[in-house]
């Protein structure tokens, strides 16, 4: 029987549940183009109750009642889902967030092989003049030997490959987010005197990655590169990243 | 519930009142002529005591968020100034609630093993255990955003380590993963948005873990107690009523459990602490070993034991996924392990595995032991205790249950205490 089965049993509960003599006085409206085939073979069944609200053999038409059920359905799905939205993207970053997106830094104090970290967007930021050796070592590794061959530099197309030229502006200066592309932490930096990991470049001690001199990973859990935010140099010494 | 009520209104108020809220007669039969098997062990007081410890952790909780302050800026001085030093008594409310949480896990967990042990989760108890492990993902839930509010540098630095593990969406489908993460914290950092959405979730989630905590018991009434026997309860000469005698049972370990807990609260309120959440947190600096609190540490163990980033996240969601599961894992036709000499073995190599794990999980991330010259890293035990986890559940438990030689089970209850001496 299916359908049509269900739709009569229904019906017939509602026929039998109306007592409103206002019901039969009010003319029936025609809505047959309106939903689905099985409401009029279901009606067609209804045929035990004298409620004229209700279609019969003589008119094997849905009733009015079927008509509010599937509007007030769609209604109340529709509106349901709209007032979601609102409701799930109050929790994404305010207009505030977004207008505090972007900072000037002044770089001249750095020197060969130091590291300055500043806040950005809520993140530590590394900024790294890199020494000659570090930069020579970050070139000498082929981009097919990295577990990541992308460059994750906002300032290039996303499939640029990951050689050390890809991953700076000038080779000298490294800008990296300093976020742990596996779980988020900050990266301890690796200098000659305080070597962290066997690649030169940052350790992270929350589950152990290594990332070499140009923040490329090199072992452990992370997926990814350090990411490269977008930036450009104002002056021979001031970057503005975001 | 599902027995016949006994209750009879006495007075012409209760007739009246239960005519129309029979809510008197609810608690009768719920709590006191409850037929319960006469054979409970201690290991049935801690769901009790798990009731009484939720009601603790909200009590202490209300009253602390009067003096706690949700922004960035002003919680660690609001915990640690306010609540700490200057609010009467805030002390004993500040380590009643944070220890209260390491009590509410201990006796959660023992709750569970004993669940497993006694086959408690086997027809027609399905339900029953599936609203249990609801129960204990919303524990972990609430505990984690709680864990947040102090914002020390394990709060943050825990938030954020959790948090990211949504970023391995972007393993699957690139950029949705950290599109999740600032959805999560309403920056691009875990910031001052991520605390206040953290604090009103914290308030919220026990009241829901009460009301599945409403279904659970719920859940129980319905088939009744299941009992160390496993078997079922066959006639009124099985049970015994409730109240005076599971009352007085139950009573009696909450007050020894109570010594613990304020042992702990008063003698050593920092046991299960991290000093560095004595620190206020500073999203320029990790500490340099995150640890999540002692109860997940198992879970954190097996997180850090795949070398990828995707599956570390998989495993850690499934392994706890694969416990709502477990009713239709077991095989057996038999509940309890005091019939099933072979599951009763592998059962405790699973207690001492979820140990192993736990303690492996509060090691830096490149410890080792060494024997003489050989070194043996941690990671390759947690990769160990992994694997059992796993196959404990996928493996043995299906089948184990269909090979192993079960020991013949007692006629009834009655007959089985009976024949020990009892009474």
């Amino acid at each position: 029987m299916g359908p049509a089965h269900k739709s009569a049993g229904r019906l017939k509960i509602y026929a039998a549940s109306c007592r409103n003599p206002l019901h039969n006085r009010l003319s029936i409206l025609a809505f047959s183009s309106y939903g689905p085939r099985y409401f009029i073979a279901g009606a067609r069944l209804a045929t035990t109750d004298e409620d004229t609200t209700l279609a019969n053999a003589t008119s094997p038409e849905p009733t009015r009642r079927d008509f509010l059920y599937i509007a007030t359905g769609a209604a109340a799905t529709v509106g349901v889902g709209l007032a979601a939205w609102p409701f799930v993207d109050q929790m994404n970053p305010t207009s505030a967030v977004l207008a505090m997106a972007s900072i000037e830094v002044d770089v001249s104090a750095i020197r060969p092989g130091q590291q300055v970290i500043f806040k950005w967007r809520g993140h530590p930021l590394f900024v790294r003049r890199r020494t000659a050796k570090e930069v020579a070592e970050a070139r000498a590794v082929p981009p097919s030997d990295l577990p990541d061959g992308l460059a994750r530099n906002a300032n290039l197309t996303d499939t640029a490959p990951a050689t050390d030229a890809n991953r700076t502006i000038k080779p000298e200066w490294l800008v990296v987010v300093g976020v742990c592309t596996h779980l988020g932490c900050t990266p301890t930096v690796s200098t000659p005197q305080s070597p962290q990991g066997s690649y030169g470049g940052w350790l992270c001690h929350c589950h152990g990655s290594e990332y070499d001199t140009a923040g490329r990973i090199r072992k452990g859990p992370a997926p990814q590169n350090l990411a490269v935010p977008p930036y450009a140099f104002t002056g021979p010494t001031k970057i503005k990243i975001g | 519930m599902a027995h016949q009520s006994s209750y009879v209104p006495k007075t012409g108020f209760t007739r009246w009142l239960d005519q129309r809220l029979p809510i008197i007669r609810l608690v009768n039969d719920s709590f006191v002529t409850y037929p319960t098997p006469r054979n409970l062990n201690f290991w049935y007081v801690f769901g009790g005591i798990l009731a009484v410890m939720l009601v603790v952790q909200i009590v202490s909780g209300i009253v602390l968020s009067m003096h706690y302050v949700p922004n960035a800026d002003l919680a660690f001085g609001s915990v640690e100034q306010r609540i700490m030093r200057e609010v009467n008594y805030g002390w004993l409310l500040r380590y009643i609630h944070a220890n209260g949480a390491s009590m509410f896990f201990l006796a959660v967990y023992v709750h569970i093993f004993r669940g497993l042990y006694y086959g408690s989760y086997k027809a027609p108890r399905e339900i029953l255990w599936i609203l249990g492990v609801f129960i204990y993902l919303l524990m972990m839930a609430t505990a984690f955003f709680g864990y947040v509010l102090p914002w020390g540098q394990m709060s943050f630095w825990g938030a954020t380590v959790i948090t990211s593990l949504f970023s391995a969406i972007d393993q699957v489908i690139p950029n949705l993963g950290t599109a999740i993460t600032h959805w999560l914290w309403g920056d691009f950092a875990v910031g001052d948005a991520t605390l206040n959405r953290f604090f009103s979730l914290h308030y919220l989630l026990p009241f829901v873990i009460a009301g599945v905590v409403g279904l659970h018991i719920w859940a129980l009434h319905v088939p009744g107690n299941n009992n160390p026997l496993g078997i079922d309860v066959k006639g009124p000469q099985d049970t015994v009523p409730f109240h005076p005698f599971y009352t007085v049972k139950d009573g009696f370990y909450m007050v020894l459990f109570f010594i613990v807990f304020l042992g702990f609260v008063f003698y050593a309120p920092n046991f299960f602490g991290n000093p560095d959440n004595y620190i206020q947190a500073n999203p320029l600096v990790t500490p340099p070993d995150i640890v999540p609190e002692w109860y997940l540490l198992p879970f954190y163990a097996m997180l850090r034991a795949i070398p990828s980033k995707l599956i570390g996240v998989l495993v850690l969601v499934g392994s706890l996924l694969t416990l709502l599961v477990v009713p239709w894992l077991d095989t057996s036709k038999v509940r309890s392990c005091r019939f099933r000499p072979l599951m009763k073995q592998l059962f405790w190599v699973f207690v001492a595995d979820c140990l192993l794990l736990g303690y492996v999980g509060s090691q830096t991330a490149d410890a080792a032991w060494h024997f003489g010259e050989a070194e043996l890293p941690l990671v390759w035990l947690a990769r160990l205790g992994t694997l059992y986890y796993f196959g404990f559940f996928w493996v043995l438990m299906p089948w184990i249950g269909k090979k192993e030689v079960t020991r013949p089970l007692p006629e009834s209850i009655a007959q089985s205490v009976l024949a020990k001496g009892g009474h």
